[in-house]
């Protein structure tokens, strides 16, 4: 077995001085990563229990570059794994082991802001945050905004179609794109979408958006910018049960009102969010609600009226609404640092992503807290309550032996559930290598054979990022054999790895 | 008469028998869009029988219908909860159903504000041309597991296959819509609805022609108000005939047997070719009538980053859409392939195959 392994790290660092040659005489030198301690940095992504590290990293400066690097790839059957900022969190930009990481961040210019088309050009590696704080001076924002938002890069929530608080009313990723320019597998330079609102031809930008680098990548994005609202206020509900507060979202929705934000965070996750960022919130509460509404001046006044009446007649215990922009801002930045703050009560977390149709939050959560019972790993859960995302962060500590498996079996457990509510394994996170045995509950070999050609319609080779995000058929085989159906495990006595 | 039934199982089976005899189909619901998209070929084959709402619940804001239910059915299911299709759906005759109005992906007024078929769309359940039924996203809000083929749908003229079923998100109406008009050459609408969307006021329609600026709000009486002492512009009365004749082409600009363009290019670009222009979204949305050729029209509306779709009239069997670089082009056979491998659905009517 030792003389394998070293047989196997002499092919690989063979194979890395090839690809390093190569791609030294077609790129500057700074743009070629090959040393081991240098590749180290990029052998995980936001999920950090799966490291892989790369054969070589490349950081090209240019779209040039990037198609370079493509069509070589292309022609020697090299794998590659596009990688934005590298927050993604579900393995999506784990390096393939005998592959090219392909980072986009030096791609990373605002090419501009045109006010009056009310649009941004941006390359790939641009942060989200940074095209609002471009756009700001036009009175202009991106609205899309994931809690990652000061960091992850434009091109990965393109490729992730990245959600954030505000998706119920100002969609996903997908709902404020235009245009998209990407490089095929084959090296080939092409633009989906357009200047205007439609576009000729099947849509493939949305085919595009969340397809989780495995169809092409992404040079160049552009985005729509929308008005920076006149007014926006939060609303704070405390509930002494949280099947009061789902119901309280329904009955809000119910009277007309499309909240900007709407986020319920259940008692765990609400305690750990005020120990780290003292924002206030009621402690003993069984659930929080946070309402934002957004708008004219008038509007907001109205709303925010209905909106406090409607969550006390839904039972509300405490009802406050945020009196100026910085209690605004302290009462989402509980909600928004709320997986760090839970980070800071267990050694470790692990944070899932389904979703599900409102009206079953209150059965999800009685069932998940029943697993977490079942298997003794606390639960803390953040729920998207507008549009019905659920995030089930499960505490372990890695370094109790068998925790961390204990942990994805209990999450494994969760996205079935969510599925079997008749909803979905991820809500924005996206596949990536971690729930990629999920998408054999959620899809049966016919879809699965399905998306399997789509692939090798963009790439046939199978170069772009393989493995991920698409089981094969072979694969739900057998995790179909370790499940007699959704959740119950044939020999729930047995550890699996 | 109850003529919600799911007829998918028929569907299917007649879908087989195309694919084993090779015989070619023209997917039909309505039939109310016969004119758009290149010409029509194949055997007729009837899809507004398999209708009715098959799930609908206003709190989840969603929306699960057979593709063959009218659209007049569905929106009036929508409007007794309050709710409505949030991108208006054009109803070119009564008989428009819901899988044509998501295939062809045409949208209303609102299209700015609320977005196409493409956006709305959140699952489908589909015939393929292999006789299968498969299911993509779901009925949910927010769903990126797999490929995103539901979307890849709208707007695909169903070239790719047959929607059984699809799953839609609806909005709540507005509680008021009020039409201010306003005199205003090219220019001067230009400039009013780009200062009006620069201040976030809530337009769900605009509409330019004959020197005369409407345009449409989803808001109180108030907030109209406000926007009418900062923007000038006088109540025009009796306004929802006019957006309902608008949307479904009912005005006298569309009464012509010349060749009717439908130019999207970004709202602020310059589109100066003689003619004479309609022009809605903000200026997104160009409806033309001019005597040019196809090239000329193309590349004006193609250096503004846009493109031309020849929607009613003329050469049918040309070039209807905006030709496609060649690796797109590529992608969109293999991707018919993947669907449709035997090319039994729509034949050419999107590009020719």
């Amino acid at each position: 077995m030792q003389g394998q392994s070293d047989n196997n790290s002499l092919r690989r660092q063979r194979q890395r001085r090839i690809l390093a040659d190569a791609f030294l005489k077609m790129l500057p030198t700074e743009a070629v990563i090959y040393r081991e301690e240098e590749l180290v940095p990029y052998e995980c992504d936001g999920l950090s229990a799966y490291r892989q590290v790369p054969l070589i990293v490349l950081l090209p400066y240019d779209t040039g570059q990037v198609q370079a690097i493509l069509r070589y790839c292309h022609t020697n059957k090299i794998p590659v794994v596009a990688r934005g900022a590298g927050t993604g969190l579900s393995g999506g930009a784990l390096p393939h082991e005998e592959g090219v990481l392909l980072s986009l961040a030096r791609l990373n210019k605002i090419l501009e802001v045109d006010q009056p088309n009310m649009r941004a050009r941006v390359q790939p590696g641009v942060r989200n945050l940074a095209i609002s704080d471009a756009a700001r001076s036009h009175g202009l924002y991106y609205a899309p905004d994931p809690s990652s938002q000061i960091a992850c890069s434009i091109g990965g929530n393109v490729a992730e179609n990245a959600g954030g608080v505000h998706c119920l009313k100002y969609g996903l990723t997908v709902n404020n794109l235009l245009e998209v320019t990407l490089i095929t597998i084959e090296g080939e330079q092409i633009t989906l979408g357009g200047g205007g609102l439609d576009s000729p031809g099947l849509d493939l930008l949305a085919l595009m958006t969340g397809s989780e680098g495995m169809l092409g990548v992404i040079v160049e994005v552009l985005v729509k910018l929308l008005p920076i609202p006149a007014k926006a206020q939060v609303i704070l509900a405390a509930f002494d049960e949280v099947e009061a507060a789902g119901n309280a979202v329904a009955v809000i929705i119910a009277n007309g009102i499309i909240p900007a934000g709407l986020e319920l965070m259940d008692n765990l996750s609400l305690r750990a969010a005020e120990s780290f960022i003292h924002a206030g919130y009621p402690v003993e509460a069984a659930a929080i609600l946070l309402c934002e509404l957004d708008g004219s001046e008038d509007e907001v006044t109205v709303s925010v009226a209905s909106v406090c009446s409607i969550l006390k007649q839904s039972g509300a215990s405490e009802v406050r609404i945020s009196r100026d922009e910085a209690e605004r801002q302290r009462f989402w930045a509980g909600r928004k640092a709320a997986f760090p703050a839970v980070g800071r009560i267990s050694p470790d977390y692990y944070c899932m992503d389904g979703t599900i149709p409102r009206k079953r939050l209150a059965m999800v959560l009685k069932k998940i807290a029943e697993m977490s019972e079942r298997y003794d790993l606390r639960c803390a859960n953040v729920f998207h309550a507008g549009d019905g995302n659920l995030h089930p962060l499960i505490l372990y500590d890695a370094n109790i032996p068998g925790e961390l498996e204990k942990a994805e079996q209990f999450g494994g457990e969760i996205l079935e559930l969510c599925v079997a509510a008749g909803g979905t394994i991820t809500g924005e996170h996206g596949v990536g290598l971690e729930k990629i045995d999920q998408m054999c509950a959620q899809f049966p070999d016919a879809e699965l054979e399905i998306f399997h050609a789509v692939k090798a319609a963009f790439d046939p080779d199978n170069l772009l990022n393989p493995g991920k995000a698409i089981p094969t058929l072979a694969r739900c085989a057998e995790f179909g054999a370790m499940h007699v159906h959704a959740g119950q495990l044939r020999f729930p006595e047995l550890e699996r790895f | 008469m109850d003529s919600n039934q799911d007829i998918s199982e028929v569907l299917q089976a007649e879908v087989i028998q195309a694919v084993e005899s090779g015989q070619q189909l023209c997917l039909r619901g309505g039939n109310s869009k016969g004119f758009y998209g290149r010409e029509l070929t194949g055997e007729p084959f009837d899809l507004s029988k398999h209708q009715g709402i098959v799930n609908y619940e206003p709190t989840e804001l969603v929306v699960t219908a057979r593709g063959g239910t009218p659209l007049s059915e569905i929106e009036a299911a929508l409007t007794a909860q309050q709710q409505m299709l949030p991108f208006e759906p054009p109803h070119f005759t009564e008989a428009s159903t819901i899988g044509g109005a998501i295939a062809s992906g045409l949208s209303g007024p609102r299209r700015p504000r609320f977005g196409a078929p493409r956006d709305l769309l959140l699952g489908i359940k589909l015939l393929d041309g292999r006789g299968q039924i498969l299911n993509f996203g779901g009925q949910v809000m927010k769903n990126v597991a797999g490929y995103d083929l539901s979307r890849l749908m709208a707007g695909a003229l169903g070239t790719l296959g047959i929607l059984l079923e699809v799953s839609i998100k609806v909005l709540p109406l507005p509680p008021q819509e009020t039409t201010l008009l306003f005199e205003a050459d090219t220019e001067n609408a230009h400039a009013i609805t780009q200062r009006l969307s620069l201040d976030a006021a809530p337009i769900s329609g605009s509409c330019h022609m004959d020197g005369e600026l409407r345009i449409r709000f989803d808001c109180d009486e108030t907030r109209v108000s406000q926007l009418q002492k900062r923007f000038g512009g006088e109540r025009f009365e009796n306004a929802e005939m006019f957006w309902q004749e608008l949307r479904d082409q009912q005005l006298a600009f569309f009464q012509t047997d010349a060749p009717l363009w439908r130019l999207s290019m970004p709202p602020a670009a310059d589109f100066a070719l003689p003619g004479e222009q309609l022009i809605e979204w903000g200026g997104a949305l160009r409806w033309f009538k001019g005597d040019h050729s196809m090239e000329t029209i193309r590349s004006a509306v193609g250096v503004t980053g846009g493109h031309a779709t020849l929607f009613r009239n003329g050469d049918r069997s040309g070039e209807i859409f905006h030709p496609l670089n060649p690796t797109v082009t590529l992608l969109h056979q293999r991707l018919k392939r993947v669907f449709d491998p035997k090319f039994i659905f729509n034949p050419g009517r999107l590009y020719p195959e």
